[in-house]
Protein backbone atom coordinates (compact mmCIF):
# COMPACT_ATOMS: atom_id res chain seq x y z
CA UNK A 1 0.00 0.00 0.00
CA UNK A 2 1.43 3.30 -1.01
CA UNK A 3 -1.21 5.80 -0.07
CA UNK A 4 -2.34 6.56 3.44
CA UNK A 5 -5.68 5.07 4.42
CA UNK A 6 -8.78 6.94 3.36
CA UNK A 7 -12.51 6.43 3.10
CA UNK A 8 -13.90 6.19 -0.41
CA UNK A 9 -17.27 7.78 -1.05
CA UNK A 10 -19.06 8.01 -4.37
CA UNK A 11 -21.40 10.84 -5.32
CA UNK A 12 -24.24 10.39 -7.80
CA UNK A 13 -24.88 14.12 -8.24
CA UNK A 14 -23.18 17.46 -7.64
CA UNK A 15 -25.55 18.16 -4.75
CA UNK A 16 -24.67 14.85 -3.12
CA UNK A 17 -20.96 15.49 -3.65
CA UNK A 18 -21.13 18.86 -1.91
CA UNK A 19 -23.24 17.45 0.91
CA UNK A 20 -20.74 14.64 1.44
CA UNK A 21 -17.90 17.15 1.40
CA UNK A 22 -19.56 19.31 4.04
CA UNK A 23 -20.07 16.46 6.48
CA UNK A 24 -16.73 14.70 5.93
CA UNK A 25 -13.57 15.95 7.59
CA UNK A 26 -10.49 16.39 5.41
CA UNK A 27 -12.16 15.21 2.22
CA UNK A 28 -11.02 15.72 -1.35
CA UNK A 29 -12.87 15.26 -4.59
CA UNK A 30 -11.49 12.81 -7.09
CA UNK A 31 -12.42 12.82 -10.78
CA UNK A 32 -9.93 11.16 -13.15
CA UNK A 33 -7.34 10.95 -10.39
CA UNK A 34 -4.42 11.18 -12.81
CA UNK A 35 -2.72 13.85 -10.70
CA UNK A 36 -4.25 13.19 -7.28
CA UNK A 37 -3.43 9.48 -7.14
CA UNK A 38 0.29 9.90 -8.01
CA UNK A 39 0.39 12.70 -5.42
CA UNK A 40 -1.20 10.42 -2.82
CA UNK A 41 1.20 7.58 -3.72
CA UNK A 42 4.09 9.88 -2.93
CA UNK A 43 2.25 10.86 0.26
CA UNK A 44 2.35 14.49 -0.74
CA UNK A 45 -1.39 14.33 -0.16
CA UNK A 46 -3.17 12.17 2.41
CA UNK A 47 -6.83 13.12 2.57
CA UNK A 48 -8.98 11.24 5.10
CA UNK A 49 -11.68 10.73 2.47
CA UNK A 50 -12.08 10.77 -1.29
CA UNK A 51 -15.39 11.76 -2.83
CA UNK A 52 -15.56 10.29 -6.32
CA UNK A 53 -17.39 12.58 -8.75
CA UNK A 54 -16.31 10.70 -11.87
CA UNK A 55 -19.57 8.80 -12.24
CA UNK A 56 -21.83 11.84 -12.33
CA UNK A 57 -22.98 11.30 -15.90
CA UNK A 58 -24.42 14.82 -16.20
CA UNK A 59 -20.91 16.29 -15.96
CA UNK A 60 -19.70 14.63 -19.13
CA UNK A 61 -20.86 16.53 -22.21
CA UNK A 62 -19.77 18.83 -25.01
CA UNK A 63 -22.23 21.44 -26.25
CA UNK A 64 -21.68 23.91 -29.03
CA UNK A 65 -23.60 27.15 -28.81
CA UNK A 66 -23.39 30.02 -31.28
CA UNK A 67 -20.45 31.76 -29.67
CA UNK A 68 -19.13 29.23 -27.18
CA UNK A 69 -18.23 25.61 -26.72
CA UNK A 70 -19.39 24.42 -23.31
CA UNK A 71 -17.68 21.36 -21.87
CA UNK A 72 -18.81 19.50 -18.76
CA UNK A 73 -16.19 19.28 -16.04
CA UNK A 74 -16.28 15.47 -16.03
CA UNK A 75 -15.46 15.21 -19.74
CA UNK A 76 -12.35 13.13 -20.37
CA UNK A 77 -9.44 14.55 -22.33
CA UNK A 78 -9.83 11.72 -24.88
CA UNK A 79 -13.43 12.76 -25.54
CA UNK A 80 -12.49 16.41 -26.12
CA UNK A 81 -9.62 15.28 -28.38
CA UNK A 82 -12.04 13.17 -30.44
CA UNK A 83 -14.92 15.67 -30.59
CA UNK A 84 -15.93 16.83 -34.10
CA UNK A 85 -17.84 19.77 -32.53
CA UNK A 86 -14.79 21.07 -30.70
CA UNK A 87 -12.61 20.45 -33.75
CA UNK A 88 -14.91 22.53 -35.94
CA UNK A 89 -15.06 25.41 -33.45
CA UNK A 90 -11.54 25.51 -32.05
CA UNK A 91 -9.10 22.90 -33.35
CA UNK A 92 -6.46 24.24 -30.95
CA UNK A 93 -8.43 22.85 -28.00
CA UNK A 94 -8.65 19.44 -29.67
CA UNK A 95 -4.89 19.57 -30.20
CA UNK A 96 -4.29 20.57 -26.58
CA UNK A 97 -6.51 17.80 -25.19
CA UNK A 98 -4.71 15.30 -27.42
CA UNK A 99 -1.25 16.14 -26.10
CA UNK A 100 -2.09 15.86 -22.40
CA UNK A 101 -0.20 12.96 -20.83
CA UNK A 102 -0.64 9.86 -22.98
CA UNK A 103 -3.64 7.89 -24.31
CA UNK A 104 -4.23 6.03 -21.02
CA UNK A 105 -4.05 9.23 -18.98
CA UNK A 106 -6.42 10.94 -21.44
CA UNK A 107 -8.95 8.13 -20.93
CA UNK A 108 -9.23 9.03 -17.25
CA UNK A 109 -8.24 12.66 -16.77
CA UNK A 110 -10.98 15.30 -16.82
CA UNK A 111 -11.24 18.96 -17.76
CA UNK A 112 -12.59 19.96 -14.35
CA UNK A 113 -9.95 18.02 -12.47
CA UNK A 114 -7.13 19.60 -14.43
CA UNK A 115 -8.46 23.13 -14.05
CA UNK A 116 -9.38 22.79 -10.36
CA UNK A 117 -5.97 21.36 -9.54
CA UNK A 118 -4.17 24.18 -11.41
CA UNK A 119 -0.89 22.33 -11.70
CA UNK A 120 1.68 24.86 -12.92
CA UNK A 121 2.57 22.52 -15.80
CA UNK A 122 -0.96 21.45 -16.77
CA UNK A 123 -2.19 22.19 -20.30
CA UNK A 124 -5.85 23.13 -19.84
CA UNK A 125 -5.27 26.24 -17.70
CA UNK A 126 -3.49 27.81 -20.70
CA UNK A 127 -6.59 27.31 -22.88
CA UNK A 128 -9.00 28.50 -20.20
CA UNK A 129 -6.99 31.68 -19.64
CA UNK A 130 -6.11 32.46 -23.27
CA UNK A 131 -9.67 31.90 -24.48
CA UNK A 132 -11.07 33.97 -21.62
CA UNK A 133 -13.33 31.10 -20.64
CA UNK A 134 -15.98 31.20 -17.95
CA UNK A 135 -15.80 28.60 -15.19
CA UNK A 136 -19.24 27.65 -13.90
CA UNK A 137 -19.33 26.04 -10.47
CA UNK A 138 -21.93 24.70 -8.10
CA UNK A 139 -22.19 28.20 -6.64
CA UNK A 140 -21.35 30.86 -9.24
CA UNK A 141 -19.48 31.72 -12.42
CA UNK A 142 -15.85 32.78 -12.36
CA UNK A 143 -13.98 34.53 -15.17
CA UNK A 144 -10.72 32.89 -16.22
CA UNK A 145 -8.78 36.06 -15.34
CA UNK A 146 -9.93 35.70 -11.74
CA UNK A 147 -9.76 31.91 -11.49
CA UNK A 148 -6.08 30.97 -11.36
CA UNK A 149 -4.61 32.59 -8.27
CA UNK A 150 -1.28 30.87 -7.63
CA UNK A 151 0.63 27.61 -7.36
CA UNK A 152 -2.08 24.90 -7.20
CA UNK A 153 -4.41 27.71 -6.06
CA UNK A 154 -7.70 28.79 -7.59
CA UNK A 155 -10.64 31.00 -6.70
CA UNK A 156 -12.66 27.88 -5.79
CA UNK A 157 -13.89 27.86 -2.20
CA UNK A 158 -13.73 24.76 -0.01
CA UNK A 159 -16.12 22.18 -1.38
CA UNK A 160 -17.02 24.18 -4.48
CA UNK A 161 -17.08 22.06 -7.65
CA UNK A 162 -16.69 23.05 -11.28
CA UNK A 163 -19.74 21.97 -13.29
CA UNK A 164 -18.79 23.22 -16.76
CA UNK A 165 -16.50 25.58 -18.62
CA UNK A 166 -17.66 27.84 -21.45
CA UNK A 167 -14.98 28.61 -24.05
CA UNK A 168 -15.64 31.58 -26.37
CA UNK A 169 -14.98 30.57 -29.97
CA UNK A 170 -11.97 32.52 -31.25
CA UNK A 171 -11.26 33.63 -34.80
CA UNK A 172 -8.01 31.67 -34.66
CA UNK A 173 -6.18 29.88 -31.86
CA UNK A 174 -3.09 27.74 -31.48
CA UNK A 175 -1.31 25.81 -28.76
CA UNK A 176 2.32 24.76 -28.76
CA UNK A 177 4.02 22.91 -25.96
CA UNK A 178 7.46 21.65 -25.18
CA UNK A 179 6.65 18.49 -23.22
CA UNK A 180 8.72 16.95 -20.48
CA UNK A 181 9.87 13.78 -22.27
CA UNK A 182 8.72 11.34 -19.57
CA UNK A 183 5.71 12.92 -17.87
CA UNK A 184 4.46 14.82 -20.97
CA UNK A 185 3.64 17.77 -18.70
CA UNK A 186 4.42 21.14 -20.25
CA UNK A 187 7.93 22.36 -19.60
CA UNK A 188 6.49 25.36 -21.42
CA UNK A 189 3.16 25.62 -23.19
CA UNK A 190 1.77 28.70 -24.95
CA UNK A 191 -1.84 29.16 -26.06
CA UNK A 192 -2.66 32.10 -28.34
CA UNK A 193 -6.23 33.11 -29.19
CA UNK A 194 -7.25 35.81 -31.64
CA UNK A 195 -10.63 37.47 -31.14
CA UNK A 196 -12.20 40.43 -32.87
CA UNK A 197 -11.17 42.59 -29.95
CA UNK A 198 -7.55 41.45 -29.76
CA UNK A 199 -5.23 38.59 -28.96
CA UNK A 200 -4.82 36.78 -25.65
CA UNK A 201 -1.71 34.76 -24.83
CA UNK A 202 -1.41 32.39 -21.86
CA UNK A 203 1.74 30.62 -20.75
CA UNK A 204 1.79 27.42 -18.69
CA UNK A 205 4.67 25.33 -17.34
CA UNK A 206 7.05 28.25 -17.10
CA UNK A 207 6.01 29.84 -13.82
CA UNK A 208 4.34 28.78 -10.55
CA UNK A 209 0.98 29.62 -12.12
CA UNK A 210 -0.37 30.06 -15.65
CA UNK A 211 -0.09 33.73 -16.71
CA UNK A 212 -0.88 36.09 -19.58
CA UNK A 213 1.99 37.55 -21.60
CA UNK A 214 0.90 41.18 -22.03
CA UNK A 215 3.69 42.29 -24.36
CA UNK A 216 3.06 39.34 -26.65
CA UNK A 217 -0.65 40.16 -26.66
CA UNK A 218 0.12 43.74 -27.75
CA UNK A 219 2.50 42.60 -30.49
CA UNK A 220 0.09 39.96 -31.79
CA UNK A 221 -2.93 42.27 -31.65
CA UNK A 222 -1.00 44.61 -33.96
CA UNK A 223 0.13 41.82 -36.27
CA UNK A 224 -0.86 38.18 -35.83
CA UNK A 225 2.31 36.60 -37.25
CA UNK A 226 5.08 34.46 -35.74
CA UNK A 227 7.57 37.21 -36.64
CA UNK A 228 5.83 39.77 -34.50
CA UNK A 229 6.58 37.79 -31.30
CA UNK A 230 10.01 36.59 -32.41
CA UNK A 231 11.76 39.31 -30.46
CA UNK A 232 9.30 39.60 -27.58
CA UNK A 233 10.57 37.89 -24.45
CA UNK A 234 9.18 37.33 -20.99
CA UNK A 235 11.34 38.12 -17.99
CA UNK A 236 12.95 35.04 -16.40
CA UNK A 237 12.69 36.69 -12.96
CA UNK A 238 9.53 34.96 -11.79
CA UNK A 239 9.94 31.76 -13.83
CA UNK A 240 10.57 28.23 -12.58
CA UNK A 241 14.08 26.85 -12.45
CA UNK A 242 14.62 23.12 -11.94
CA UNK A 243 16.49 20.04 -13.08
CA UNK A 244 14.76 20.20 -16.46
CA UNK A 245 15.32 23.83 -17.34
CA UNK A 246 16.58 27.09 -15.88
CA UNK A 247 14.39 30.18 -15.74
CA UNK A 248 16.42 31.72 -18.59
CA UNK A 249 15.92 28.60 -20.69
CA UNK A 250 12.19 28.59 -20.01
CA UNK A 251 11.96 32.30 -20.93
CA UNK A 252 13.61 31.50 -24.26
CA UNK A 253 11.27 28.56 -24.89
CA UNK A 254 8.21 30.75 -24.19
CA UNK A 255 9.09 32.87 -27.23
CA UNK A 256 9.75 29.79 -29.36
CA UNK A 257 6.44 28.20 -28.35
CA UNK A 258 4.59 31.48 -28.90
CA UNK A 259 5.90 31.62 -32.48
CA UNK A 260 4.84 28.01 -33.07
CA UNK A 261 1.41 28.60 -31.51
CA UNK A 262 0.79 31.55 -33.82
CA UNK A 263 1.98 29.54 -36.82
CA UNK A 264 -0.40 26.72 -35.81
CA UNK A 265 -3.26 29.19 -35.38
CA UNK A 266 -2.72 30.56 -38.89
CA UNK A 267 -2.41 27.18 -40.60
CA UNK B 1 -12.96 -1.83 3.43
CA UNK B 2 -14.86 -1.92 0.20
CA UNK B 3 -16.87 -4.74 -1.29
CA UNK B 4 -16.07 -4.98 -4.96
CA UNK B 5 -17.78 -6.75 -7.75
CA UNK B 6 -16.55 -6.48 -11.29
CA UNK B 7 -15.93 -8.54 -14.38
CA UNK B 8 -12.31 -9.49 -15.00
CA UNK B 9 -11.51 -11.23 -18.28
CA UNK B 10 -15.14 -12.23 -18.63
CA UNK B 11 -15.52 -13.75 -15.17
CA UNK B 12 -17.46 -12.20 -12.30
CA UNK B 13 -15.18 -11.32 -9.38
CA UNK B 14 -16.14 -10.37 -5.83
CA UNK B 15 -13.71 -9.30 -3.14
CA UNK B 16 -13.26 -7.20 -0.02
CA UNK B 17 -10.33 -4.82 -0.30
CA UNK B 18 -9.04 -1.77 1.48
CA UNK B 19 -10.25 1.42 -0.15
CA UNK B 20 -6.65 2.38 -0.91
CA UNK B 21 -5.86 -0.76 -2.93
CA UNK B 22 -4.66 0.18 -6.40
CA UNK B 23 -6.20 -1.74 -9.28
CA UNK B 24 -2.81 -3.17 -10.26
CA UNK B 25 -2.32 -4.64 -6.78
CA UNK B 26 -5.85 -5.98 -6.76
CA UNK B 27 -5.17 -7.77 -10.05
CA UNK B 28 -1.74 -9.06 -9.07
CA UNK B 29 -2.05 -9.80 -5.36
CA UNK B 30 -5.71 -10.69 -4.94
CA UNK B 31 -6.52 -12.28 -8.30
CA UNK B 32 -2.97 -13.52 -9.01
CA UNK B 33 -3.12 -12.05 -12.50
CA UNK B 34 0.57 -11.21 -12.57
CA UNK B 35 0.79 -10.50 -16.29
CA UNK B 36 0.01 -6.87 -15.51
CA UNK B 37 3.34 -5.41 -14.40
CA UNK B 38 4.40 -2.64 -12.06
CA UNK B 39 7.22 -0.74 -13.72
CA UNK B 40 7.80 2.88 -12.82
CA UNK B 41 4.82 3.14 -10.48
CA UNK B 42 4.56 6.82 -11.38
CA UNK B 43 2.05 6.69 -14.28
CA UNK B 44 4.76 7.04 -16.90
CA UNK B 45 5.93 3.63 -18.15
CA UNK B 46 2.68 1.89 -19.10
CA UNK B 47 3.70 -1.63 -17.99
CA UNK B 48 0.45 -1.75 -15.97
CA UNK B 49 -1.97 -0.85 -18.78
CA UNK B 50 -5.26 -2.76 -18.70
CA UNK B 51 -8.66 -2.05 -20.26
CA UNK B 52 -11.51 -0.75 -18.13
CA UNK B 53 -14.83 -0.40 -19.92
CA UNK B 54 -13.03 -0.98 -23.20
CA UNK B 55 -10.45 1.78 -22.74
CA UNK B 56 -6.75 1.55 -21.89
CA UNK B 57 -5.90 2.89 -18.44
CA UNK B 58 -2.88 2.73 -16.16
CA UNK B 59 -3.85 0.34 -13.37
CA UNK B 60 -1.24 1.85 -11.03
CA UNK B 61 -3.14 5.13 -11.21
CA UNK B 62 -6.64 4.04 -10.30
CA UNK B 63 -8.02 2.54 -7.11
CA UNK B 64 -9.73 -0.83 -7.42
CA UNK B 65 -12.81 0.59 -5.72
CA UNK B 66 -13.19 3.13 -8.55
CA UNK B 67 -13.58 0.22 -10.97
CA UNK B 68 -16.42 -1.38 -9.01
CA UNK B 69 -19.05 -2.72 -11.42
CA UNK B 70 -16.83 -2.27 -14.47
CA UNK B 71 -15.57 -4.65 -17.10
CA UNK B 72 -11.80 -5.17 -16.84
CA UNK B 73 -9.58 -6.95 -19.36
CA UNK B 74 -5.94 -7.78 -18.65
CA UNK B 75 -3.25 -9.34 -20.82
CA UNK B 76 -4.45 -12.75 -19.58
CA UNK B 77 -7.84 -12.12 -21.15
CA UNK B 78 -7.06 -11.01 -24.69
CA UNK B 79 -6.30 -14.32 -26.40
CA UNK B 80 -8.73 -17.06 -27.39
CA UNK B 81 -8.31 -20.34 -25.50
CA UNK B 82 -4.98 -21.90 -26.40
CA UNK B 83 -4.11 -19.25 -28.96
CA UNK B 84 -2.74 -15.76 -29.31
CA UNK B 85 -4.41 -12.43 -29.95
CA UNK B 86 -3.39 -11.11 -33.40
CA UNK B 87 -1.34 -8.37 -31.70
CA UNK B 88 0.44 -10.98 -29.55
CA UNK B 89 1.10 -13.06 -32.66
CA UNK B 90 2.53 -10.01 -34.43
CA UNK B 91 4.83 -9.21 -31.48
CA UNK B 92 6.09 -12.80 -31.61
CA UNK B 93 6.53 -12.78 -35.38
CA UNK B 94 8.33 -9.40 -35.49
CA UNK B 95 10.35 -9.85 -32.32
CA UNK B 96 8.50 -6.98 -30.65
CA UNK B 97 10.03 -7.79 -27.28
CA UNK B 98 13.44 -8.25 -25.77
CA UNK B 99 13.27 -8.75 -21.99
CA UNK B 100 9.47 -8.75 -22.18
CA UNK B 101 8.77 -6.67 -19.09
CA UNK B 102 6.97 -3.88 -20.94
CA UNK B 103 5.22 -6.28 -23.33
CA UNK B 104 1.86 -6.77 -21.55
CA UNK B 105 1.40 -3.00 -21.36
CA UNK B 106 2.57 -2.54 -24.94
CA UNK B 107 0.08 -5.11 -26.18
CA UNK B 108 -2.83 -3.70 -24.17
CA UNK B 109 -1.98 -0.22 -25.48
CA UNK B 110 -1.64 -1.54 -29.04
CA UNK B 111 -5.04 -3.28 -28.92
CA UNK B 112 -6.63 -0.06 -27.65
CA UNK B 113 -4.83 1.96 -30.33
CA UNK B 114 -6.03 -0.31 -33.12
CA UNK B 115 -9.63 0.15 -31.98
CA UNK B 116 -9.29 3.88 -32.61
CA UNK B 117 -6.93 3.80 -35.61
CA UNK B 118 -7.64 1.11 -38.19
CA UNK B 119 -4.46 1.62 -40.25
CA UNK B 120 -2.13 3.79 -38.17
CA UNK B 121 1.00 5.11 -39.85
CA UNK B 122 4.36 5.00 -38.12
CA UNK B 123 4.02 8.52 -36.70
CA UNK B 124 0.59 7.73 -35.23
CA UNK B 125 1.86 4.51 -33.63
CA UNK B 126 4.80 6.34 -32.07
CA UNK B 127 2.55 9.09 -30.75
CA UNK B 128 0.10 6.55 -29.35
CA UNK B 129 2.98 4.75 -27.59
CA UNK B 130 4.04 7.87 -25.70
CA UNK B 131 2.79 6.39 -22.45
CA UNK B 132 4.71 3.11 -22.78
CA UNK B 133 8.41 2.84 -22.12
CA UNK B 134 10.68 -0.03 -23.23
CA UNK B 135 13.95 0.07 -21.35
CA UNK B 136 15.49 -2.32 -23.88
CA UNK B 137 14.64 0.44 -26.40
CA UNK B 138 13.11 -2.17 -28.66
CA UNK B 139 10.74 0.33 -30.21
CA UNK B 140 11.48 -0.36 -33.88
CA UNK B 141 10.15 -3.89 -33.74
CA UNK B 142 7.27 -2.91 -31.49
CA UNK B 143 6.16 -0.37 -34.10
CA UNK B 144 6.68 -2.95 -36.85
CA UNK B 145 4.60 -5.51 -34.94
CA UNK B 146 1.73 -3.08 -34.45
CA UNK B 147 1.79 -2.13 -38.13
CA UNK B 148 1.72 -5.82 -39.06
CA UNK B 149 -1.16 -6.51 -36.68
CA UNK B 150 -3.09 -3.59 -38.19
CA UNK B 151 -2.69 -4.80 -41.74
CA UNK B 152 -3.48 -8.41 -40.74
CA UNK B 153 -6.83 -7.47 -39.25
Amino acid sequence: MYTASFRYLRAASLAEAEALFMKTADARYIAGGQTLIPTMKQRLAAPAALIDVSRIAALSFIRRDRETVVIGSGTRHADVAASPDVRAAMPALVHLAGVIGDPAVRHKGTLGGSVANNDPAADYPAAVLALGATVRTTRRTIKADEFFTGLFQTALADGELISEIAFPIPRHAGYAKFPHPASRYALVGVFVAQFEGGVRVAVTGAAPCVFRAAEMERALSASFTPDSVARVTVSPDALNSDLFGSAEYRAHVVTVMAKRAVAAARS
Amino acid sequence: MAQLSMTVNGAAVRADVEDRTLLVHFLRDHLRLTGTHVGCDTSQCGACVVHVGGRAVKSCTIFAVQVDGEDVVTIEGVAPQGGLHPVQAAFQEHHGLQCGFCTPGMIMTAIDMLKRHKRPDEATIKRELEGNLCRCTGYLNIVKAIQAAASAS
